[in-house]
């Protein structure tokens, strides 16, 4: 069927390896370029770990990604870093328990809504109260990092990620979550609890996206919830996941280089039709790549060497008797 | 005999419609009972109360005298029922074996890897589906859907097994095959409840029958008596005997 | 100071209540899940600004012009970019995330031609301004026009809807889409038409807001997200639930604004929102199961 996860996992790892030397290489914007790519690359593929195989469109990710950051603005000066990003992963945790467990039954639309107005309640919170009780309107981080720690760590928080991917995918629970995508009705009734299924990948997925918004905080040495809840951050991760194709792992990388590559390059020249671009982009991708990148790679290959589906409605009736 | 099915005065409300309708009646182990009512009798209902689908207003379903009601459904799968559904639900996007191993992989004793795989290839070949293994579900007829739907509900090893229509839409000969099919299950011991509105297969298959007519059971018995019974024939009135 | 909060949280309720209408319409009718319903409402806030400004029209007077491009310019939409989505959907599901992609590409593209045109600055103009006194307070005249006009408006989409062949027809297709094909609806033009009967309500409620409100190309999204809440809250489809649900969430924000902490605003929108999807995830008014 597919190779020898032994060999995967070696492969993975080299090609990780390879990836840690960039700092050694790359210039300042490169390294940029290097972390943006890799920031993305961990959000939507963490996005597409719950929302390819459950088809749940979620909004949330910067209200995940915005509790990482602020988690380290308040906490990075006065504990260590390890502990500071513990914190952000417990904070994290609960918070997509709390979501998980009140949305999770919601269809459809009300899912989507639910995710975008929820990232929206939180940072009016933050907002509110840092306004208010703590006087402040943003807060500053100085923490002793640079660009390649950065990158490093976030490397490292990928590979995590690629490897659990890899061995949720090859597991009941991966297996269970296609299920649930393909028929939540029939989940149930071979004997699937759909709820803790989607929960466990929700909740994982959220660590994921809280663990990066952790990470990232440093870069900005100045956050407000602006910035650190800013909602454009939510779609284009899934503009990124869908354009690569949600339903594999490495599908949503397909999608955050060459989109990642086309925003900056965007940002630099035509500042000003950033917003349309964007917009062209989107439809161009919902128009013409409905499964994705990774979809279209796959139903080439597929066409190729697959035989026509066989019609003949009573081929097989024959065979029913025992 | 023993009784492995005991529904008793099982009451569903959607709004204002009363589907079901204090509704008893019991299953024996080991035995084919068809479920029979005109259009809209409450019986894919009844299904649906019985394996968690829907949540009763009232009334109690006990599995061998363990009280199963209102149980999420996938813990009575779990527990021994598996069914299939009146309108075809395979997943599209797999292949026909792994939709066979999601039947595998969740029950009581799960099947996970080559043993999941060659105990799905055995159930299809049952089903006769042998050699089409690796197809996308949505690729296969009609006909092979139903009986993907079958191999998957038997992947459960049920005690119990609830059809839903599931002779529906065969031509003659893929009907003959049908019933020698749940025929030949019955005889290796799964309980079978069955929907069915197609007569001929009733009389060969069921030793008992439920009838329900308006929600409400108005005949329970061993299947000619319920033939014969006047309320059955006036639930029926007008309706198309096969 | 009650009254006051009172009479601007009608103000805005009567404005959120017509906006949502629009929506509802589209949602419920065409079952497209139109994300960029904001844009369309701003953009027709700048329409007003350039007739008002440049040429001296009155808002109300642009009303005749905005509304009915409004209508066409959703019904091309409509025709041109969404009945691909609607042809290649398998089901209700996949049409609404399609739906949701294809708008949210929409509601960059739109927003990110009001920013080349107009910048990102914040713009209003003044009509009508003169203070009126009223119930013991005074108030800007505009306001009480907006209310006025928002629920005339509002009541004539209504009896529209209630009265007409083609009202009911849209009604009908909201309801069970299959069904009404076979009692001879045209399903086609009928969520066609819906789709550009909400643009046009959508077009009005903007030229409205404009008369009494700042704007700027960025903030479109706000009245997605109120539209929506609204229309949730009242229940997907139900004008009358729009009226109401709109009506109560601008007397909420007036009244928390007023009485509790104006940076609770949007805070308390969204929670009585979220509330109102977890508890009643039907609506407010919606207890049909459907
Ligand atoms: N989810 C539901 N909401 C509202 N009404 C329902 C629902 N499911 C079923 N009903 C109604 O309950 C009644 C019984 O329906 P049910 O599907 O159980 O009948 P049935 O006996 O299976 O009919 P058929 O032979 O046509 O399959 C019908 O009037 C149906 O319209
Ligand atoms: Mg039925």
């Amino acid at each position: 069927m597919t190779a020898r996860p032994a060999l995967v996992i070696a492969a993975g790892a080299a090609v990780f390896a390879a990836l840690a030397l960039v700092p050694f290489v790359a210039d300042g914007y490169g390294m940029s370029l290097a972390i943006a790519i890799a920031n993305y690359a961990i959000l939507a593929t963490a996005w597409a770990l719950f929302s390819g195989p459950t088809r749940y469109i979620s909004l949330a990710t910067v209200a995940f990604f915005g509790v990482g950051a602020y988690t380290v603005a308040v906490l990075g000066e006065v504990l260590p870093w390890p502990i500071v990003v513990l914190a952000a992963a417990v904070n994290g945790t609960l918070l997509a328990f709390v979501v998980g467990l009140s949305t999770l039954r919601l269809a459809g639309i009300y899912f989507v809504i639910f995710s975008f107005g929820l990232t929206e309640l939180i940072r009016q919170v933050v907002t509110w109260y840092e306004v208010k009780v703590t006087n402040t309107v943003g807060r500053y981080v100085f923490l002793d990092t640079d660009q390649s720690m950065i990158y490093w760590q976030l490397l490292g928080l990928a590979a995590i990620l690629y490897l659990t991917g890899y061995l949720i995918g090859r597991s009941r629970l991966g297996f269970a979550l296609r299920v649930i995508g393909g028929d939540e009705t029939v989940a149930r009734h071979v004997g699937i609890d759909t709820t803790r299924a989607k929960l466990m990948l929700f909740v994982l997925s959220a660590l994921f996206m809280t663990l990066t918004g952790a990470i990232m905080a440093p870069r900005w040495t100045y956050i407000d919830p602006a910035i650190a809840f800013n909602p454009q951050i939510s779609f284009q991760t899934v503009i990124m996941a869908l354009l690569g194709g949600v339903q594999r792992l490495w599908g949503p990388l397909l999608g955050v280089i060459p989109l990642t590559l086309l925003f900056d390059w965007l940002n630099a020249n035509f500042p000003n039709h950033y917003l349309l671009i964007l917009g062209i982009v989107f439809m161009l991708i919902v128009y013409l790549l409905p499964q994705g990148v990774a979809g279209a790679i796959g139903k080439l290959s597929r066409s190729r060497t697959k035989p026509e589906p066989e019609t003949d409605r009573k081929a097989h009736s024959a065979e029913a008797r025992p | 005999m023993t009784t492995l099915l005991q529904v008793s005065g099982l009451t569903k409300r959607f709004g204002g419609l009363t589907a079901v309708r204090e509704a008893g009646f019991t299953v024996a182990a080991g035995e084919v009972t068809g479920l029979l009512g005109p259009n809209g009798s409450g019986k894919t209902t009844m299904m649906n109360l019985i394996s968690g689908n829907l949540k009763p207003d009232a009334g109690t379903v006990r599995l061998v005298g363990k009280d199963i009601t209102g149980r999420r459904p996938h813990l009575i799968a779990r527990g021994g029922i598996a069914r299939t559904f009146q309108l075809v639900r395979v997943i599209n996007d797999m292949t026909a074996r792994e939709n066979v191993v999601a039947g595998l992989a969740f029950r009581d004793r799960p099947l996970w890897g080559q043993a999941a795989a060659n105990e799905a290839d055995r159930l299809l070949e049952r089903v006769g589906l042998g050699g089409r293994a690796e197809a996308q579900a949505a690729e296969l007829t009609y006909v092979d859907q139903k009986r993907l739907e079958l191999a998957r509900a038997l992947a459960l090893s049920p005690r119990l097994l609830l059809l839903d229509e599931w002779l529906a839409g065969l031509n003659a000969s893929e009907l003959d095959g049908g019933i020698a099919l749940i025929r030949s299950l019955s005889q290796e011991g799964v309980t079978v409840l069955m929907v069915e509105h197609v007569m001929s297969a009733i009389r060969q298959l069921c030793e008992r029958c439920v009838v329900m007519n308006a929600g409400a059971i108005v005949a329970e018995g061993e299947t000619t008596a319920v033939m014969s019974d006047p309320a059955v024939i006036a639930a029926y009135l007008g309706e198309e005997d096969d | 100071m009650f009254t006051n909060a009172f009479l601007s949280g009608l103000t805005m309720g009567g404005t959120y209540a017509l906006v949502a209408m629009g929506l509802t319409l589209q949602y419920g009718v065409s079952r497209i899940m139109n994300l960029a319903y904001g844009e369309f409402v701003i953009a027709a806030c700048f329409a007003a600004l350039i007739l008002f400004t440049s040429m001296g029209i009155s808002p109300l007077l642009a009303l005749l012009v905005v509304a009915p491009a409004g209508f066409a310019v959703s019904w091309l939409i409509y025709r041109i970019l969404l009945t691909p989505l609607v042809r290649r959907a398998p089901n209700r599901g996949a049409l609404e995330v399609d739906s949701i992609l294809a708008t949210f590409g929409m509601l960059f593209i739109v927003q990110g031609i009001m920013l080349a045109l107009f910048g990102g600055d914040y713009s209003s103009y003044s009509y009508f301004n003169t203070p009126v006194e009223l119930l013991g307070t005074t108030i800007a005249a505009n306001r009480l026009i907006v209310l006025a006009v928002a629920l005339a408006v509002a009541l004539a989409a209504w009896s529209f809807l209630m009265h007409t062949r083609s009202g009911t027809a849209m009604r009908a297709v909201a309801v069970d889409p299959v069904a009404a094909g076979l009692v001879a609806i045209d399903v086609r033009w009928a969520a066609a038409a819906a789709f550009a009967l909400g643009g046009a309500i959508a077009a009005t409620g903007g030229v409205l807001v404009s008369m009494f409100l700042t704007f700027n190309a960025n903030i479109g999204v706000v009245f997605t997200m109120k539209a929506l809440i609204v229309v949730i809250m009242g229940g997907v489809g139900n004008i009358a639930g729009a009226l109401a649900a709109g009506l109560i969430l601008g007397l909420a924000e007036s009244f928390v604004a007023t009485y509790v902490d104006p940076g609770l605003t949007i805070a308390v929108t969204y929670a009585i929102f979220l509330a109102v999807l977890l508890l009643r995830p039907n609506g407010l008014f919606g207890a049909r199961a459907r």
